[in-house]
């Protein structure tokens, strides 16, 4: 076991820590100590110490500013460079495999001049070294890397990290400070995506998915009873989407979200190359279309021929009709 | 204002798109290679913006010489000049190299803009903008759908995970889009003529003054340790809707004891 510390950085809102952190926790607890980078209003960190600490965090590092969550970017970066340096030389620093954590990602990289690797899903330590696992071109090939130069500086996708970090009971916060960026761009205003009641799309065991064969908006009503009954996320094809069909945010494949989940069902999707990267790797892949030749039958363990307005509701009653 | 657009030439993403050799680098042979889709709507937003304010639109690519059909189709669409960053040193590059050389190759040109894609479909690294910001010393204004410009300053919207914001930044900066940001132009018979006589510089390692101790596969600060293909998924059963299409998923859903 490595006793070099493993830096996290923290995503929380609302005063509570955002799961992703807990995986990143678990992956940090496997190639060293982990300890977690807060960037907060005064008091954030203190309030999240606990809960970081039944994490796994040992070390809290509290960078904590008025401004913080006002601008963009540059303060996180300049967080964890300051963290590198109190940690003496970490092993790694992890951050989610988001847009914001890839980014902050490169910029560190550029200034540790050290290597970086993007959206892994797995972590290890061999040697002494820290080894990542990741999936590219949609899942078609795994591939395992390491860092040549340089603190390894790690982005890690959401919800592919398992298990959990043994707890810390009072980890130790330490505050830095760090110089303010005066010229980063400026946030006036955040609309947060809905949560609703269905589960997230990334982490859901079912993914019910339509597309351009949903035909309207008002149409997506029998995809979202599907995965209702399923207890399922909803997903759509880019089609979907770019017709106005559904929100872009639930879009799967290549440039959407990436889903791995026991079941996936594809309603009037026809299983274009792009489509398929980002769900190919479902367990279980159930397609209903009107064309027997789509693509989509290609890689579905069971394939239905036929119109998705009379399979998918006759299959949420069938399972209804079960559970009584 | 002046605009630089970062274009990528990738493997088609319709084709079958394979890695190859002993790194298991991407295998450019194997696939038609193409502009990035979401680079060409970087210079749609890129040719929006001169159109509306005035300025010219530079489109810059690193890779090898087969790329420049990527800077031909970006000029056909009416961008006016092109750099290629191009230099055999610079094959197998990571991402710290290529933001390293991308960053010098910006530095020669004065721009008050610097347009990206938001993820190129090969590498989906989504950390050139940020990179190439840090080594500019710009802000980054990453996976804009909107972007309208005043002055020396600028409004965006940006989607990412967990929702969108309104954003302001002052120029220069360095802007990635999102693929949601807006469908870019074909290149009509005209534009295609005339991008035969649009000037591109090619720049090399040397030129842009990089180490060559610091470049290429063999100076990389990433290294493969192992890689192999994933066995493809293959289709099942598949059967024709005869009224009972919905009850024959549900047995099967039973059967695999998925509910
Ligand atoms: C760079 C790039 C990135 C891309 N990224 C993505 C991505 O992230 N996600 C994505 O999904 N796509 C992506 N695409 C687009 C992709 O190529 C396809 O265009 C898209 O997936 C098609 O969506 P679709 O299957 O819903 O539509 P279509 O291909 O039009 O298929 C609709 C299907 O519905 C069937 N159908 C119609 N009516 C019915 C009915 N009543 N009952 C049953 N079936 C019916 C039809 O037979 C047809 O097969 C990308 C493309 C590019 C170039
Ligand atoms: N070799 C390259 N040449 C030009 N632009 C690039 C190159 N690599 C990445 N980019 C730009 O950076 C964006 C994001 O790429 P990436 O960080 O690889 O996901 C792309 O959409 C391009 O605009």
């Amino acid at each position: 076991m490595n006793d070099r510390q493993v830096l996290v950085l923290a995503e929380h809102a609302d005063g509570a820590v955002r799961r992703v952190t807990g995986e990143l926790l678990a992956a940090a607890s496997r190639l060293g100590v982990p300890a977690a980078v807060v960037v907060g209003t005064p008091g954030t960190a203190q309030a999240l110490a606990a809960e970081l600490g039944a994490l796994g965090a040992a070390t809290v590092y509290a960078v904590e500013t008025p401004e913080a969550g006002a601008t963009l970017i540059t303060g996180e970066v300049s967080a964890l460079q300051a963290a590198v340096t109190a940690a003496g030389e970490p092993a790694a620093v992890l951050v989610a495999a988001t847009f914001d954590g890839r980014e902050i990602a490169g910029r560190l990289a550029v200034r540790l001049d050290s290597g970086v690797l993007t959206d892994v899903v797995g972590v290890a330590l061999e040697g002494d070294e820290v080894v990542t696992t990741q999936a590219v071109l949609g899942g078609s090939y795994q591939t395992r890397y390491r860092v040549t130069r340089g603190v390894p500086v790690v982005s890690v996708r959401g919800n592919a990290i398992e298990g959990a970090a043994t707890p810390v009971a009072e980890p130790a916060v330490v505050p830095l400070q760090v110089a303010a960026d005066p010229t980063a761009p400026r946030v006036l205003e955040t609309v947060p995506e809905e949560a609703g009641d269905r589960p997230e799309l990334g982490a859901a065991k079912v993914v019910v998915s339509g597309g351009r064969g949903v035909g309207s908006a008002d149409n997506f009503h029998v995809v979202e009873e599907l995965a209702d009954v399923l207890g399922g996320a909803v997903g759509a094809s880019r089609a979907a989407v770019d017709s106005g069909y559904y929100p872009h945010q639930f879009q799967v494949g290549q440039t959407g979200t990436t889903v791995s989940p026991q079941l996936y069902i594809a309603l009037g999707i026809s299983g274009a190359i792009q489509h398929r990267a980002g769900m190919q790797t479902s367990k279980t892949i159930v397609a209903v279309n009107k064309d027997a030749d789509a693509p989509i039958y290609e890689i579905a363990d069971l394939g239905v021929v036929g119109d998705l307005f009379t399979v998918a509701p006759q299959l949420a009653a069938a399972l209804k009709a079960r559970r009584g | 204002m002046d605009i630089a657009v970062l274009v990528k030439q990738v493997p088609d993403t319709y084709a079958d798109r394979r890695l190859t050799g002993p790194d298991l680098v991407l295998d450019r042979a194997a696939a038609d290679a193409v502009i990035d889709e979401i680079d060409s709507k970087g210079v749609e937003i890129a040719l929006q913006l001169t159109e509306k304010h005035g300025g010219e639109v530079t489109v810059v690519t690193m890779g090898p010489e087969r790329a420049t059909e990527t800077l031909r189709k970006a000029l056909a669409m009416g961008a006016h000049r092109a750099v290629h960053v191009l230099d055999d040193a610079l094959a197998g590059s990571d991402a710290l190299q290529t933001s390293e050389a991308l960053a010098a190759a910006l530095r020669t040109l004065q721009v008050d803009l610097v347009v990206t894609g938001n993820e190129s479909t090969d590498g989906r690294a989504a950390a050139m903008p940020g990179m190439i910001a840090e080594r500019l010393g710009l802000s980054a204004v990453t996976s804009v759908r909107t972007l309208e410009v005043d002055g020396g300053t600028f409004r965006a919207e940006r989607v990412v995970e967990g929702g969108a914001s309104q954003v302001t930044a002052q120029l220069p900066a360095v802007v990635s889009v999102n693929e949601k940001v807006g469908e870019p132009r074909y290149p009509n018979f005209k534009g295609i003529m005339a991008a035969k006589k649009k000037p591109v510089t090619t720049l090399s390692v040397a030129d842009l003054g990089l180490d060559p101790a610091r470049v290429g596969l063999a100076n990389a600060s990433t290294q493969l340790v192992e890689g192999a293909e994933r066995p493809a998924k293959s289709g099942g059963r598949k059967i024709t809707d005869d009224g009972q299409g919905g009850q024959a998923i549900a047995d099967f859903l039973v059967e695999q004891r998925l509910v």
